[in-house]
């Protein structure tokens, strides 16, 4: 952006760079020049700052003057791992986050670690201390840099295979170029003070010629240029100073199967930070890559990662013809720069099928093409566990069986050969020519056109029964032949190939449908998880493990075949890929003794959990194309779980506004129910005090009256609040005990003296009723709201009846009235807290809590209540039903 | 009767219960003082021995109960009658059996205070001695002849039921916990089903509807009543 804003990608950077530790880089041209000293001193200095600083590991190599600085520093002990009976040592990276020094160092840091330690190599070791916040120095060679390998080892015929990725260089905080003249090293090289491995001698000898230390201090010297470079651009682009901001250059780099990607990959990222813009390496996918071999695979694989190391995008896209794609993708994505190999086919072939670089050229437009050699590594690249190259086996069953076809067409040829003549023969051999085409390939169809050629020489043409040819028409006529059966060997194989790849596309993507078909019916984690296991497993050959997250860390929540036992490492592998969502676990770059990989499962930015994938081959667990599809299969099962969650969130932010509203409706109700008889009272009272003119005495004693009944209402409603909350906290302790129904009838009767004065109360209990184990202060008050209850709903004037009666195992009690009864649908609902019914256009005022409360204490005492309507006449029966407890037997015997 | 000359301390600290504590019992011909708590109790305990206190329980300084266990550790003899709230039953059985007379529970109603009030000066200045009889309705205990009449009839008690009646009787009008009842009949640790057993078995001997008491009242969770002794006629002078 040029206006004027510092850059958002420059200020995260900055933002991100305050927690992370700072980086100091010692780059030396050669191995010698003083990396380790330089770094020593600097440490030194920093020590007599008052910094903590310890050593992390620092190769001293015998030399006196090294050791000698080394001696007065804290030395964290390095781990010793038993590799194959040697015992060898490594940094111990646990121990140095634990001590959490403010700087470490940190010698050679493009040493790979032995197996068994957490990261297979040492710059992976120093990121993860970096992460932490604790600050490193650490020494390398320029040699040891990715994206300068092949220049080093062009210039000195020596490739060195432990490489650090150009992302840390460009990480450093801090490079310091530890440069000497190259004829001060080469004496020091002879005084012997450069460590030299005895087994590298002869090659060291060409390493140390003159020219090539000068070649390589320039290297060093150019690089940091470039950092330092870059450096300034970041900082003036997070502050926003004007400057000559990069033209928005794009380089994309072509590769394919060969052996040179990785040269090609290199020089693109060189050029890209040339021009100051990113790199794309771009594979075109064809009928043609389904038949590339294993190892070309393997190759193609290595290079789109070192792409991908080398801090640039790696995009496969299927097509039809490699350069109309390049070109179309190159549009598309602005690129202006486009790096492709050399042709290395024979001319003829070239001429014969096309060479990409050619018509690319032509059709590129305005975009530059670079067309360079690139050199084929020696052996394969280290990458992503790839394996020994299993050269394709030489099947004879479909050579065998082109014979067969061949035989055949000879034979109708033969019969035919009273009717037809040789030409139209010649058609018949077609048939077996084509016919092996669409059974076996190219190979065999080839096989066949050559037998079917010499069949007809043998067998049709003059002079028969020999391989003479006496009549040049029929020279020509076979070589014709040939060469038609030629094309149409190669034609139906590729269509044949091609079929059979689009056939492939069509199964997996009908598979992506229906799995994504499943996955939207799916309505629990479980299932989501379950479904998604076993498709992955099933279409990938793997077995597989699900993580999500539990409680802080992560934890096994399906597999494929079941499983839900990991061990330590793999233990360890899932939630480093957890916490840091990058890839741990075989074959990748952490942890790499585990037994599964470990990929993060994310939608978009937010992280889902961790998928593990393990089979019993060994080698690399996923091809590039089952990768992808292990992408889109985990995409749309981080997409469902996430689903999941969300209507998991909207289910409780559901629930919580229905408690909400409910909270609203209770305070509304029990603010009405408060402030109705207050008003009441105090209007009355109110009155009293200041009389208005010509209040008569009669009034005045209702309005006593009034204020007296309604205080007591009001007493009422709110001994049942204080009832209701003492139920709902659940400080209920009843204080039960062997008590006489009839008894407490009586007090609670005497309680609503007042309020049934209106009515006739009957009590038709009999005294020999079994004592009951109840709490009396409880159900005195469950009596009391049945009784209050019944008074508010039936008329003046009515009967309100209390039966009792023991009943096998239980003692039934009944209130009976004479009101409007209850509707049938709101039997049940009667009980519930504040509910009122709503039949009668007078709204019967008080409280909706009694009956809940009679039902909160008459459960809490072991028995049950419940409503219903009388038979005979209007009217509500309340009936309580308790159990008879077997103590009360035994006082029986008392009287 | 004349309450004149019997001071009440009240011990309260709502002003508006005080106030219409005064105004009711005041009208009573009781004397009052008032204190807002626990320590201006103690000092107008002090300044003026009063014939009766009024407690409340939810006092803000000491509470109710922590000043009857003081008073009862001092020896302090007077009756004392607590206010409590509905729903402390526990409270007011401890009430009681730290030393407390009787109780009203909040709100209550003026009439049913001046009982306990009465009852409760009544016993404490009186022994039940100085009546031969013991009389409330039609029933009538001859404590010295050891005689229970109901409307003229007499009715056959058995030892723990006489127990239990007579206790009653001596405290006519005042409140007994089960605990008491049960301790003065059997021993602290009977279960308390046996005197409602027996309180059951009573009640069918001498009153009318047994599950409607007249004489003997169910304090809920808390003990039983015997109903006040009848006044007796104007005629004679000197009883409360």
């Amino acid at each position: 952006m040029n206006d004027g804003r510092p850059s958002p990608d420059a200020l995260l950077a900055e933002a991100e760079r305050e927690n992370r530790g700072r980086l100091k880089i010692f780059l030396g041209a050669a191995p010698g020049v003083g990396k380790t000293y330089e770094m020593l001193q600097s440490g030194r200095a920093k020590l007599a700052e008052g910094v903590d600083v310890v050593i992390g590991v620092v190769e001293t190599h015998g030399r006196k003057e090294t050791e000698a600085l080394v001696s007065g520093f804290e030395i964290v002990q390095r781990v010793e791992t038993d590799y194959k009976g040697r015992k060898l040592e490594e940094m111990d990276l646990d121990a140095i986050l634990a001590r959490h020094p403010q700087l470490v160092l940190v010698d050679e840091l493009a040493h790979s670690n032995a197996a068994g330690s957490r990261h297979p190599k040492r710059y992976l070791d120093v990121e993860e201390l970096l992460s932490r916040g604790i600050d490193v120095y650490t020494t390398i060679n320029v040699q040891h840099v990715e994206s300068l390998n092949d220049v080093v080892a062009q210039i000195t015929r020596v490739r060195v295979r432990e490489t650090v990725p150009d992302s840390i260089i460009d990480r450093a905080d801090d490079i310091e170029v530890i440069d000497i003249t190259p004829d001060d090293l080469l004496k020091r090289l002879h005084d012997g003070k450069v460590y030299v491995p005895t087994t590298a001698r002869r090659a060291v000898e060409n390493y140390f010629s003159p020219g090539n230390l000068t070649a390589l201090r320039e290297l060093a010297l150019r690089r940091t240029a470039q950092r330092v470079d870059d450096q300034l651009l970041s900082h003036m682009q997070s502050h926003a100073i004007a400057g000559p901001w990069a033209a928005g250059e794009r380089v994309l780099v072509c590769i394919d199967e060969h052996a040179r990607g990785p040269s090609l990959v290199r020089y693109a990222r060189r050029l890209a930070d040339r021009l100051r813009g990113p790199f794309v390496a771009l594979n075109i996918e064809t009928a043609r890559t389904a038949g590339v071999s294993d190892a070309g695979k393997d190759q193609l694989a290595a290079s789109l990662r070192l792409a991908e190391q080398l801090g640039g995008e790696a995009v496969v896209l299927p097509g039809q013809h490699i350069a109309t794609e390049i070109v179309r993708y190159a549009a598309a994505n602005n690129v202006t720069h486009i790096v492709i190999g050399k042709p290395q086919k024979p001319q003829w072939r070239e001429w014969l099928q096309g060479s990409v670089s050619h018509e690319l050229i032509r059709h590129a437009g305005d975009i530059s093409v670079h067309v360079i050699a690139g050199a084929a590594e020696q052996g394969a690249k280290p990458g992503a566990g790839l394996t020994h190259v299993t050269p394709p086996r030489f099947e004879l069953v479909p050579y065998l069986w082109s014979t067969g076809y061949v035989l055949v067409a000879l034979g109708a040829g033969l019969l035919l050969d009273r009717v037809l003549d040789v030409t139209n023969i010649a058609l018949v051999f077609l048939m077996a020519v084509l016919a092996a085409a669409l059974s076996f390939g190219l190979g065999a169809a080839l096989f066949a056109s050559l037998l079917s050629a010499l069949a007809l020489n043998f067998f049709f043409l003059k002079p028969l029964y020999t391989l003479n040819i006496s009549d040049p028409e029929s020279v020509i006529a076979l070589g014709f032949f040939l060469g038609v059966a030629f094309i149409a060997s190669n034609l139906t194989s590729r269509v044949q190939r091609q079929a059979a790849a689009a056939r492939q596309r069509a199964r997996t993507t009908e598979d992506l449908y229906l799995f994504s078909k499943k996955l939207a019916g799916t309505g629990t984690l479980d299932d989501v998880l379950w479904a998604t296991a076993y498709q992955i497993a099933s279409m990938l050959k793997v077995r597989v493990v699900l993580l999500l997250p539990e409680n802080g860390s992560i934890a096994v929540r399906a597999g494929y075949p079941p499983e839900d036992m990991l061990d330590e490492a793999d233990v360890a592998a899932a939630r480093w890929a957890w916490e840091n969502d990058r890839a741990a676990g075989r074959g990748a770059d952490t942890l790499p003794g585990a037994k599964r990989l470990y990929l993060p499962l994310k939608t978009g930015r937010t992280p889902v959990g961790v998928v593990g994938l393990d089979n019993d081959k060994p080698g690399p667990l996923l091809t590039p194309e089952q990768r992808r599809l292990l992408e889109a299969l985990t995409d749309q099962a981080a997409v469902a779980i996430e689903r999941i969650q969300l209507v998991d969130d909207v289910e409780r932010a559901k629930l919580a506004a229905e408690a909400d509203r409910l909270r609203s409706a209770l305070l509304t109700s029990i603010s009405h129910d408060l402030k109705t008889p207050l008003a009441a009272i105090l209007g009355a009272a109110g009155m009293l005090r200041e009389p208005p003119d010509g209040l008569a005495k009669d009034d005045e004693a209702e309005l006593l009256g009034t204020v007296v009944d309604e205080s007591e209402r009001l007493n009422r409603f709110i001994a049942n609040l204080l009832d209701m909350t003492r139920i709902e906290s659940g400080a209920m302790a009843p204080n039960a005990g062997l008590n006489f129904v009839g008894d407490i009838v009586g007090t609670a009767l005497q309680r609503t003296r007042k309020i049934t004065a209106g009515h006739r109360v009957q009590i038709d209990i009999p005294s020999d009723l079994p004592m009951l184990n109840i709490d009396p202060v409880l159900f005195e008050q469950v009596l009391f709201n049945l009784v209050d209850n019944a008074a508010k709903y039936a008329p003046d004037g009515t009967t309100i009846l209390l039966k009792g009666w023991a009943d096998g195992s239980s003692v039934v009690l009944q209130v009976i009235d004479e009101g409007p009864g209850i509707p049938t649908e709101d039997l049940e609902r009667i009980f519930d807290s504040f509910y009122r019914v709503r039949k009668s256009d007078q709204v019967r005022a008080g409280t909706g809590l009694g009956l809940s409360i009679c039902r909160g204490f008459v459960e809490a005492m072991g028995g049950r209540i419940i409503a219903a309507n009388r038979q005979d006449r209007s009217g509500a029966i309340f009936t309580i039903r308790m159990p008879i407890p077997q103590q009360a037997t035994d006082m029986d015997e008392l009287k | 009767m004349s309450n004149s000359g019997v001071r009440i301390l009240v011990i309260d600290d709502e002003p508006p219960i005080r106030k219409l504590l005064r105004m009711g019992l005041g009208a009573q011909g009781y004397a009052i003082t008032e204190a807002g708590n626990a320590r201006f109790a103690l000092e107008a305990l002090e300044a003026e021995r009063p014939d009766l206190i009024l407690l409340d329980l939810g006092l803000p300084d000491i509470s109710g109960h922590d000043l009857l266990a003081r008073w009862r550790d001092d020896g302090l003899d007077l009756p004392v009658v607590v206010l409590s709230s509905r729903t402390d039953e526990a409270g007011i059985v401890r009430a009681l059996e730290l030393g407390a007379d009787d109780y009203v529970t909040k709100p209550f109603g003026m009439n049913e205070l001046a009982a306990r009030i009465r009852v409760a000066l009544r016993h404490r200045l009186q022994q039940q001695g100085e009546r031969p009889v013991f009389v409330t309705g039609g029933l009538s205990v001859d404590l010295v002849k050891r005689i229970v009449r109901v409307d003229g009839r007499e009715v056959k008690l058995s030892p723990k039921e006489y127990d239990i009646l007579r206790l009653l009787v001596q405290h006519a009008g005042k409140v007994l916990t089960h605990h008491f009842l049960l301790e003065q009949v059997w021993d602290s640790t009977t279960d308390v089903q046996y005197l409602r057993v027996y309180v059951r078995q009573l009640r069918q001997k001498i009153e009318q509807t047994p599950d409607q008491p007249r004489y003997i009242t169910t304090e809920t969770g808390v003990g039983y009543r015997l109903a006040e002794a009848d006044p007796i006629e104007p005629a004679s002078s000197g009883q409360n």
